[in-house]
């Protein structure tokens, strides 16, 4: 197959290629008028040694085609700009259009990353001013915005409950996480060096507190927790679990995926958690999906602030009554150290922060009510009959920002699997939920609406999934076989997985067959 | 292409949905239809190496399907004897004939009297029909 066949046809669409496919020799997009200054040669300028032998292979295409290709593509792209997007776990909040105005302005957008610092003081009040919002959300005093995605704060939070275990001369092996945790938990515990425990869920859906006890211990470094959990559900023995932890000297670390539940409501800094990170991406309105960027910063109590990641951003009183100076402090002994390169993804940062300036504080605490009321609303609509019985709600009580139902009762039903409902869904112009998680709900389907969705979509959204139940009690085999109208149909899902092709081979070279080049190509140079 | 929903009469079942088929002092283990159906097509199995000593009730394997990450439940207690190779090529075949080529495992049985705890292919299937 060759590359355009596996990504297919959009209905009445131009074919799906990439930009690489439409490079025609010589062909460009822009030609620069002639020079009129002295030439330097290259090699004058770079030596050869930094020096690339041949050309990069990069496409070569007209404007036209340029504009045309990606217009195209966004055409076939299901976006929150475009439809209901309930995709639980990720807040696909609508993300207001001031915010790219703002991160646009050129003080902002071509602020060079190597910029001294004295040249960048708006940009490093900006991140300053973040930091002290981010830091009230939470109800805890230090902040770092280095993480770059929430993985990468969970990475964080891990490597500075190490430091602190390490500077008392602590050594701890074992990190708690719930069975409703996000994946990425424990993956993030494995990549920080320590041993994974599974704690369980108890049947009002929380942290199940005798197998807490049983198993927090001295070898416990932390327990990492998402309040409201996966389920949506608010773990009312918080106060419980943080003394449990804290009693056996671990930290206590909460992943923020769902803090769109509780801002200006309730701190995890209150709740007991010494650590804390941020999705900027969900919580604060960062277009997001498809890989980036994303923005994971941390917050951290007094105890865990000499560990933060350096260069912190200080505010610096200038005297005199003068404006304070902002400027970057290296000097930071007991620190994890840097954990990427410069600063941040620093339009993330403008855009949170005009999201967080344009609502205030009022602002957010009224994003989260609305969140919790817009799912609370369509977990009782899922309640009513004709929807209850064939995707029955997992916990049923008052819920956060988002709730689980189980495609048990489909599937026993009417014969069609959560997959099947929520490839039909896409029919609907509805982005499906997340599915199959959390692991502990059997053909889970996790619903999120976000408070930025109007009644009518909400209804829409009901309305949509009782067609899908009701056209598969008459025929189960049109939602298994749905998608319809999509630019794609179902995707080999195991393909993908067993044998990922992630880059496209050079002109006049066929795609690897054979499974194991194909693996070969993951590991290569992309 | 899946296989039709079938639970053989000469196997005997674990209700965390694995089956048993017992020749002699050895036995053989897998995941039942319910289990494959469960988890979508699978894209990796993870054996155990011969000769690991696995427990009853405990996990000795790993299966990734395009869903997740899930322990395979031994039904009995034992030594590995034998895994199946073939489904490192072949892991689908776990989903497309779960009591044959996608056998797991071949276990040389510590305590044959594990199996009266063990549910024959009814009381499975009436489990299995009200989960």
């Amino acid at each position: 197959m060759s590359p355009s066949e596996v990504i297919g046809f959009a209905p009445g669409g131009e074919e799906t290629v990439t930009i690489y496919e439409r490079s025609q020799s010589g062909r460009r997009a822009f030609v620069p008028p002639p020079l009129d200054v002295p030439e330097t040669p290259l090699s004058e300028l770079i030596p050869a040694s930094e020096r690339r032998a041949e050309p990069p292979a990069l496409p070569e295409v007209s404007e036209p085609e340029i504009v045309r290709h990606f217009n195209n593509l966004s055409k076939k792209n299901f976006d929150l700009d475009t439809g209901f997007y309930p995709l639980g776990s990720c807040t696909m909040k609508h993300n207001p259009k001031v915010n790219e105005r703002v991160a646009a302005l050129a003080g902002h957008a071509r602020l060079h990353p190597a910029q001294e610092a004295k040249y960048a003081q708006g940009a490093l009040e900006l991140m300053f001013r973040l930091q002290g919002a981010l830091a009230e959300v939470a109800g805890l005093p230090h902040v770092s915005l280095q993480p770059s995605a929430g993985s990468h704060g969970e990475l964080a939070g891990l490597l500075l409950t190490r430091a602190y275990h390490d500077d008392r001369g602590d050594k701890r092996t074992k990190v708690l996480t719930p069975d409703t945790a996000h994946g990425t938990n424990p993956a993030t515990v494995r990549m920080a060096g320590y041993e994974v425990v599974k704690v369980g869920t108890a049947e009002d859906g929380g942290v199940d507190l005798d197998d807490l006890r049983a198993k927090a211990d001295e070898e416990v470094a932390c327990l990492m927790l998402t309040n409201p959990n996966t389920l949506g559900l608010f773990d009312r023995n918080i106060t419980e679990i943080a003394r449990i932890v804290h009693e056996v000297g671990a930290t206590l670390y909460y992943d923020g995926a769902n803090l769109n539940a509780v801002m200006g409501i309730s701190r995890p800094g209150d709740m007991g958690f010494d650590i804390v990170h941020y999705n900027l991406h969900k919580t604060f309105s960062q277009p997001h999906g498809g890989g980036g960027p994303g923005s994971g910063p941390i917050a951290v109590s007094d105890r865990i602030e000499p560990y933060l990641p350096r260069p912190q951003i200080v505010e610096v009183d200038s005297g005199n009554g003068a404006a304070p100076v902002y400027d970057l402090d290296f000097v930071r002994p007991k620190s994890i150290g840097r954990l990427r390169g410069f600063q941040g993804n620093f339009g993330v940062f403008v855009r949170s922060y005009a999201y967080i300036c344009s609502l205030g504080g009022d602002g957010l605490r009224e994003a989260s009510d609305m969140a919790v009321l817009n799912a609370n609303y369509l977990r009782a609509r899922l309640a009513e009959p004709g929807l209850a019985e064939h995707l029955p709600i997992a916990f049923d009580r008052a819920c956060m920002h988002e709730f689980v139902v189980s495609g048990t009762g489909a599937k026993r039903n009417l014969g069609v699997k959560t997959l099947d409902i929520a490839k039909r869904l896409l029919d609907h112009r509805v982005h499906p939920p997340t599915v199959y998680f959390p692991l502990l709900v059997d053909e889970a389907m996790l619903i999120e609406p976000t408070e930025t969705e109007p009644k009518e979509r909400l209804d829409g959204f009901v309305d949509a999934l009782r067609a899908v139940l009701e056209e598969a009690a008459e025929d189960p085999q049109i939602a298994q076989g749905a998608p319809y109208t999509t630019p794609v149909r179902r995707l080999d899902e195991a393909g993908a997985a067993r044998r990922p092709v992630v880059r496209q081979p050079p002109a006049g070279q066929e795609p690897p067959g054979d499974p194991d080049d194909a693996r070969q190509v993951t590991t290569g140079k992309v | 292409m899946a296989a039709e929903q079938t639970y053989p009469d000469d196997l005997l079942y674990h209700d965390e949905h694995d089956w048993a088929r017992l020749e002699g002092e050895e036995g053989t283990f897998g995941i039942t239809w319910f289990a494959q159906d469960s988890l979508g097509e699978v894209v990796f199995f993870d054996p155990p190496e011969v000769g690991t000593t696995i427990s009853k009730d405990q996990p000795y394997a790993e299966v990734e399907s395009v869903k997740a990450v899930s322990d395979v439940v031994a039904p009995m207690s034992g030594e590995i004897v034998a895994v199946n190779e073939a489904l490192g090529d072949e892991p689908a075949a776990v989903n497309d004939d779960p009591y044959g080529e996608g056998w797991m495992v071949r276990v040389r049985l510590t305590d044959p009297t594990e199996r009266d705890q063990l549910l024959d292919a009814r009381a499975y299937e009436k489990l299995v029909q009200e989960s």
